[in-house]
């Protein structure tokens, strides 16, 4: 058996005595791409951020690629693991946040090579050339001096994304990628995101695009109020749901 | 600032409607008399008039001995301490502020809380009473050791010996200062959009790499502002070491004054200096300010200006190089 990309059993996630998360259980194939559905304050994008330890989780256990996320297991105790060893987890798992975060006092390209230079310390050089083949797959050639504010949203985005394969993840989060971008731009960064599906990345996206998770996607999930509710391929979850919860959402949004 | 100002009324003027002086051929109106304005306008320089024909002919400013003495050789090598006290004091400072800064912003609750208890002191005890105190530590510690706490010592001083008048003043002026420049940091780091971290983290870089390359160069913009302010204050405040019999600008003027009782003209020797320098460090917080506010020249990023040029050029050389290494694979 191949071990998943993402396994997920029972996490939990508290802020004080609020539980946002109630039990999550999922799993991931490598080269799948999975999308989070659901309402707003489900919970969807704090599990995404459990996953690369921006969260840390209450309960449960989160495998990416079969180790432990934030923690070592020894003798069935858990041991934390050093901000060091986080960070070269992380550097794994690429991610794309609702709001760009590129780093605005640097140009695109600094952007794109700080992360490889700094933390999987690639000669600058060899970082340069990597980021100019990168941009030039997600169409911005010749954007490489300018400053974030310079760029449209869906120009920032797709920046992100570049500066996030630079670190050449296994892994993908996407965390409502296009929800902040104005309604034309929105298609350019889809596009981006499904050219990396078809070049087999494992990604797991929060989204509210339909049209993009019954396109890319293989497997989709509903989230309400902290638990998965129904899981299924795309067409069957999103023309068919099982659950009362999923046909009242679906029937709302598509 | 100010320059923007009035080159933004110069592209309004051609467009904006007639003024309302000659519009008065037009609306026929009346301006209105600001009367108030008028007095204060007339009282002011009636004001001014009489200070400046005082400071002109009341022979007793002895503008002549304030000649004698402006660029004398004591009041030069007082001059000299006051801004090396400066200069130190504020840079040592300005560290002191950043790790404070960090300290407080910790998740670490020993570390934040000691940073503010630091702060709550220096800031709530006069400058003038720390100064003292450290002048007088050797009354509380005669002796001063390096060494291992309830452990072995390596070295050990005569605190006396140790702590000279100079390392009082910039010890106390550097300590105190750290308290003011932390709060400043600490403002500029905090008004930085917590997605930015988030995303340093998310790439894997760690908490110091975020801090040192994401956040500080994008909390400078804030920080520079008031930090320019506090080394104009940290500059007149260093006259406070005169306490400590330290022969800094206004201590050399006080010790010539009280052997040849020309006081007058010795005071207006030291402020003549300390409102030069003050203007000379006001100029340059304003290039400091508009070097790096957002604007105009913020077409290319500043790291870009300075130190990327260069080597982005080298390095897109080496890129050719590579790439056709690789087109000969």
């Amino acid at each position: 058996m191949i071990e998943p990309a993402l396994r997920v059993e029972g996490v939990r996630k508290s802020y004080g005595s609020v539980e946002v998360l109630k039990g999550i259980d999922m799993q991931v194939k490598p080269g799948e791409v999975a999308c989070l559905v659901g309402p707003s304050g489900s919970g969807k994008s704090t599990f995404l951020r459990c996953i690369n330890h921006l969260e840390k989780i209450n309960s449960g256990r989160l495998y990416v690629h079969g180790e432990l996320v934030g923690y070592q297991e020894k003798k069935g105790r858990l041991y934390e693991l050093s901000d060091r060893e986080v960070c070269r987890k992380r550097a794994e798992i690429g991610m794309v946040f609702q709001n760009f975060n590129l780093f605005q006092h640097m140009s695109v390209l600094e952007n794109i090579i700080e992360a490889p230079t700094r933390v999987l310390k690639i000669s600058k050089e060899e970082a340069v050339i990597h980021a100019r083949e990168l941009l030039e797959l997600v169409g911005l050639s010749g954007r490489e001096d300018s400053l974030p504010k310079q760029l449209s949203g869906g120009q920032q985005q797709r920046v992100a994304i570049t500066r996030a394969l630079a670190m050449r993840p296994k892994l993908m989060l996407f965390d409502e990628p296009t929800s902040a971008l104005d309604p034309e731009l929105v298609g350019e960064v889809l596009a981006a995101m499904q050219d990396l599906a078809n070049s087999g990345m494992t990604m797991i996206v929060v989204t509210h695009e339909m049209g993009f998770a019954r396109k890319v996607a293989d497997t989709v999930a509903f989230m309400d109020a902290g638990l998965i509710v129904e899981t299924g391929p795309p067409d069957q979850l999103l023309d068919s749901p099982q659950h009362e919860r999923t046909k009242s959402f679906f029937s709302k949004v598509l | 600032m100010e320059v923007t100002r009035l080159d933004s009324n110069k592209e309004q003027g051609p467009i904006s409607p007639t003024p309302i002086n000659s519009g008065a051929t037009i609306l026929n109106a009346v301006p209105i008399r600001h009367y108030g304005r008028w007095i204060a306008t007339i009282f002011l320089l009636l004001v001014a008039a009489v200070m400046v024909k005082s400071i002109l002919t009341n022979p007793r400013f002895r503008w002549g001995v304030v000649g004698e003495y402006i660029i004398s050789a004591p009041i030069m090598d007082g001059l000299q301490l006051t801004l090396l006290l400066t200069v130190v004091a504020q840079f040592l400072g300005i560290l002191i502020g950043i790790i404070l800064a960090i300290m407080r912003l910790s998740s670490n609750r020993v570390l934040a809380r000691a940073a503010w208890i630091y702060i709550w002191f220096f800031r709530g005890t006069p400058l003038l009473v720390q100064l003292i105190f450290w002048y007088n530590i050797s009354a509380l510690y005669p002796e001063i050791s390096i060494g291992i706490p309830f452990g072995p010592t390596f070295w050990q001083g005569n605190a006396n010996e140790l702590i000279t008048p100079f390392a009082v003043a910039i010890l106390g002026l550097a300590l105190n200062e750290g308290a003011y420049m932390a709060e400043i940091v600490r403002g500029g780091i905090a008004g930085i959009d917590r997605g930015q971290s988030e995303s340093a983290k998310a790439l894997g870089m760690t908490h110091m790499q975020t801090l040192r390359r994401v956040i500080l160069p994008q909390a400078v913009k804030v920080i520079i502002p008031p930090t320019g302010n506090q080394t104009i204050l940290m500059l007149k405040t260093t006259s406070l070491v005169s306490v400590l019999a330290l022969a800094d600008l206004l201590y050399t003027a006080q010790t010539i004054y009280a052997r040849t009782f020309e006081t007058m003209p010795l005071l207006m020797v030291a402020s003549l200096w300390y409102l030069g320098i003050t203007s000379v460090l006001t100029f340059g917080q304003f290039f400091l300010e508009r070097h790096f506010s957002e604007g105009k020249r913020d077409q290319i990023s500043f790291t870009q200006r300075f130190a990327g040029r260069v080597s982005m050029r080298k390095g897109a050389a080496q890129m050719e190089e590579a790439g056709k290494v690789k087109q000969n694979d």
